[in-house]
């Protein structure tokens, strides 16, 4: 075979690496690069260089060092009973491909992962090798994202954490069963003990001594992992309940829900459908209502009897819906927890609302220069100047927000 | 009538002292004409400077509003500003009024000079201008932003890539970061920049890194508009890009698995070998704990603990189950009632290092509330199901005395977990005949908030672990 040209590696292994949909560079400790002896900077709110037509952002060089792997996971591009074109990037090729980049202005910084190779330790061995050229010899001060394997040694772990911005291991399906169905080398309770080992990491890294020095921050921008949606025949409760017990276990920072799409040289044990892009879009917000709503996983999950999201419409108008009782809120009295509560209030609307309800009681203008979407919101508060009546209540309520009606065709 | 000319570059700064004199001087928004270098004169204005009286207090939140909206291209924003400041002077509460129609204006105008300010971080691409050995490389781009955003967003530039000269190209105001010094000239007409080799590489990743399967193109568009995208290399290849997707999903969708390559075979075999095997009795016992699927408590859990200690201890003490801290350790009793049996252990005389301890339940019970776990406690089941575990542990140690700590250790060991505060300081059996002294669990000590019922039940729990050390020594 011929050599493969960089070009060439770098199609192969950003090809392969599209498919984890963490792309974010938010978060992490502020520094940057004044006094020109290093290059990059972080600041806290990440940036998106680039947009694909997905609609995903390009924020970092999201590549994979290598797709040789010796597992055999049937959702996975890379599986080792793929007949995918195999490349590998040397460690030196990553570096540059970064720093170029970055010094163009592309990227924030670098997301590596990669397949499994030789063993756990040989893999993650190369992969801190590459962060560790980053920062020691480039003085690279950008994000760097690192894809942990599972069964690596601790060393490993505890080096790439002191290197990197974020960890990450992907649980892949949102249940035992289905991670051992479908990936039969990964060991769920493997994956939960390196997630624990890296919160306990964190935290360790937070305490100061007792001479009031702190040791260096492990993966400042925290930990995240992935779960495909739609690959195996779990609801929606199912996995959410997954991903609270993350949340809360593992301190995790993002759960990310990646909708199971299709992959060239499919495998014969996992049909390919059409990406589930809504029920994704529906699962991102209500993970967003559990985490800063304050709302319980069962009253999101209860709306429904299968125990799936509404796709038609989203899960905090659904909640609204079936709970018309509590409506409509006043919104010069209602409580900050009954006005997250209101379809098409946001925090920032909520927030809004009760600084300017302290000076004087707020009109129906007032909530839509405020930011709020109305258009949802008026069917569930009176304010100044407006009462919704009897809409609250209306029997075809529903069929203003869902899409109207397809007459089904007959070609 | 006051006419106020404020320049294009150093705007921020000129407004700002501009308007602190007008205000001292109490002349009304009426009386100002504001204009940018480019607007033209008027016949009737005076731009001598009014006299200065003392300047009013204005809050600071209108100030960080201001040094933002000055960089908006409405030629209004200088006027919008000084006739809010004046309204300002006598209702400084108007700042925390997000329904009043002009701060709402005022703050839409600040997020359009945020926005801009921030896609111009994403979106200006450079390209290399000298020679990539050189000691110090440079760089040069040249971008179109809608609004006056070169000079607040170059400071960004300067902290990102301080090891390199730049200089960012606009028709508006152009920046020039050289020997670690930033400046600002007049704007420019578009250069002719030399061809960069890293673009190419640039395309063909934002090629690859596009998934046909899920094309989004409003979600790209309205994050991207269309107005940037004459200066972005990569954003040629988008038209293709959507063009060719549906078919490239197609042909994804209709291609028949395939068999897998002859290289599987040999690397599952080698695979094979990675996987470790447990052998020898003491150490297989461990790695059946980890490996337990008996009740559905495993899902939630991080990982079995099994217990730890001498195998050939005299004592043996058994408590409820792991909890949030040994959840993610591994360990039992490292979290608050470990730290607090140690402690009332201390004082007896008990070794914690000479004793066998474990978990009646050897998974952590609890339900996610927010970011925090919160412990359940087993139910018969579960006990009845990790009895296994902790017969194998009794029959692994054979110890002299068990102590059991708590209503779930009781039930475990003796079928019976009730009426633990009367059966407490008494010598019992299992089933099996070996002697179970029952006491009080620390995490109950733990949760006592009455200060005298938490010192007696202490002593009460301090006494039985003398009885313990006392009829093992």
């Amino acid at each position: 075979m011929a050599k493969q040209t960089l070009e060439q590696k770098l199609a192969i292994l950003s090809d392969a690496a599209k498919y984890d949909a963490s792309c974010a560079s938010s978060g992490s400790t502020k520094r940057d690069s004044r006094g020109g002896k290093s290059l990059g900077s972080n600041e806290g709110s990440g940036i998106c260089h680039a947009y694909t037509p997905d609609g995903r952002c390009i924020s970092l060089l999201k590549i994979l060092m290598t797709n040789f792997c010796i597992y055999d996971c049937s959702y996975c591009i890379n599986r080792v009973s793929s007949n995918v074109t195999r490349a590998r990037f040397s460690v030196d090729e990553v570096v540059k491909l970064t720093i170029e980049f970055y010094r163009r202005n592309y990227i924030e910084g670098l997301f590596l992962s990669s397949g499994v190779i030789r063993s756990p330790d040989a893999t993650m061995s190369d992969m801190v090798q590459i962060a560790r050229k980053l920062r020691h010899e480039e003085n690279f001060r950008g994000y760097i994202h690192l894809k942990t394997i599972p069964d690596a040694a601790p060393e490993l772990i505890a080096e790439a954490g002191l290197l990197a911005d974020r960890l990450s291991i992907n649980v892949e399906l949102p249940t035992d069963a289905a991670v051992e169905q479908y990936a039969p080398e990964k060991k769920p309770a493997q994956i939960r003990k390196a997630m624990a080992d890296v919160r306990l990491r964190q935290e360790a890294s937070k305490e100061t001594s007792f001479s009031g020095k702190r040791p260096p921050r492990f993966a400042p921008a925290g930990q995240s992992t992935q779960m495909i949606i739609g690959a195996d025949g779990s609801n929606d409760a199912a996995v959410l309940g997954q991903s609270t017990r993350l949340y809360s276990s593992y301190k995790l920072k993002r759960v990310y829900y990646s909708a199971f799409s299709p992959i060239p040289d499919s495998s014969s044990k996992l049909p390919l459908v059409k990406p589930p892009l809504l029920r994704e879009h529906r699962l991102y917000q209500a993970d967003w209502l559990l985490r800063f709503y304050d709302f319980k996983l069962d009253e999101i999950t209860s709306v429904t009897t299968d125990g799936n999201l509404d796709l038609e419409v989203d899960p905090k108008l659904a909640w609204a819906l079936v709970h018309r009782a509590v409506f409509p809120l006043d919104v010069n009295r209602a409580s900050r927890e009954m006005l997250l509560r209101v379809p098409g209030f946001g925090v920032k609307t909520v927030n809004r609302i009760l600084t300017t309800r302290r000076h004087r009681s707020l009109r129906y203008e007032d909530l839509l220069r405020m930011g709020a979407s109305m258009k949802k919101a008026k069917a569930f508060v009176t304010a100044g100047g407006w009462s919704p009546g009897g809409l609250t209540d209306t029997v075809d309520l529903r069929a203003r927000f869902t899409p109207p009606p397809l007459q089904l065709s007959l070609f | 009538m006051q006419r106020a000319v404020i320049p294009a570059i150093g705007a921020a700064t000129a407004w700002r002292d501009a308007a602190r004199q007008y205000l001292a001087a109490g002349v009304p928004p009426e009386q100002i004409i504001w204009g940018d270098s480019a607007a033209a004169p008027d016949l009737f204005a005076t731009s001598a400077a009014p006299a200065a009286r003392a300047v009013p207090a204005v809050p600071r939140s209108f100030v960080s509003m201001a040094q933002t909206v000055v960089w908006h291209n409405d030629p209004e924003r200088f006027a919008r500003l000084y006739a809010f400041l004046w309204r300002l002077k006598d209702a400084p509460y108007l700042m925390t009024d997000r329904g009043d129609a002009e701060l709402s204006r005022l703050r839409q105008m600040e997020k359009d000079v945020r926005r801009c300010q921030h896609k111009m971080k994403a979106f200006v691409r450079f390209r290399e201008i000298g020679a990539p050995d050189a000691p110090r490389r440079s760089f040069a781009a040249w971008f179109e932003p809608t609004h006056h955003t070169v000079e607040p967003t170059a400071d960004f530039f300067v902290r990102r890539f301080s090891d390199m000269d730049w200089r960012i190209v606009t028709p508006d105001v152009t920046a020039v970061f050289e020997d670690g010094t930033l400046s600002f000239q007049d704007g420019q007409a578009k250069p002719d920049l030399p061809e960069d080799a890293s673009e190419q590489l640039w395309i063909t990743y934002f090629r690859n890194i596009f998934n046909p399967a899920r094309l989004k193109v409003k979600a790209m568009q309205s994050e991207m508009p269309k107005k940037y995208w004459k200066n972005m290399p990569e954003a040629a290849s988008i038209r293709d890009l959507i063009a060719e997707a549906p078919a490239r999903a197609r042909a994804m969708a209709e291609a028949a698995p395939s068999l897998p390559p002859a290289r599987m075979a040999s690397v599952q075999a080698q695979l094979a070998t990675y996987a470790s095997a447990w052998d020898g009795p003491q150490q297989e016992l461990p790695a059946a704990i980890a490996a337990c699927t008996r009740c559905p408590l495993y899902k939630n859990a991080t990982q079995a603990v099994p217990g730890e200690g001498p195998t050939d201890a005299a004592l043996m003490i058994v408590g409820e189950q792991p909890g949030d801290r040994e959840d993610l350790t591994g360990r039992p009793f490292v979290g608050p009632a470990g730290q607090l049996f140690d402690q009332v252990a201390g004082t007896v005389g008990l070794d914690r290092r000479q004793a066998y301890v474990t978990n009646a339940v050897k998974h952590f019970k609890f339900v996610p509330r927010g970011k925090r776990r919160i412990h359940q406690r087993p139910d018969t089941t579960e006990i009845t199901h990790c009895r296994w575990w902790l017969e194998a542990e009794v029959a692994l140690v054979k110890p002299k005395l068990i102590l059991a700590m708590g209503a779930t250790a009781a039930e475990a060991l003796t079928g019976d977990g009730t009426a633990i505060m009367a059966r407490r300081g008494q010598v019992t059996q299992t089933a099996a005949g070996q002697p179970v002294l029952i006491t009080l669990h620390p995490s109950y000590l733990l949760r006592l908030t009455d200060a005298q019922a938490k010192a007696e039940a202490t002593a009460l729990f301090a006494a039985d672990l003398a009885t313990a050390a006392r009829l093992t020594a």
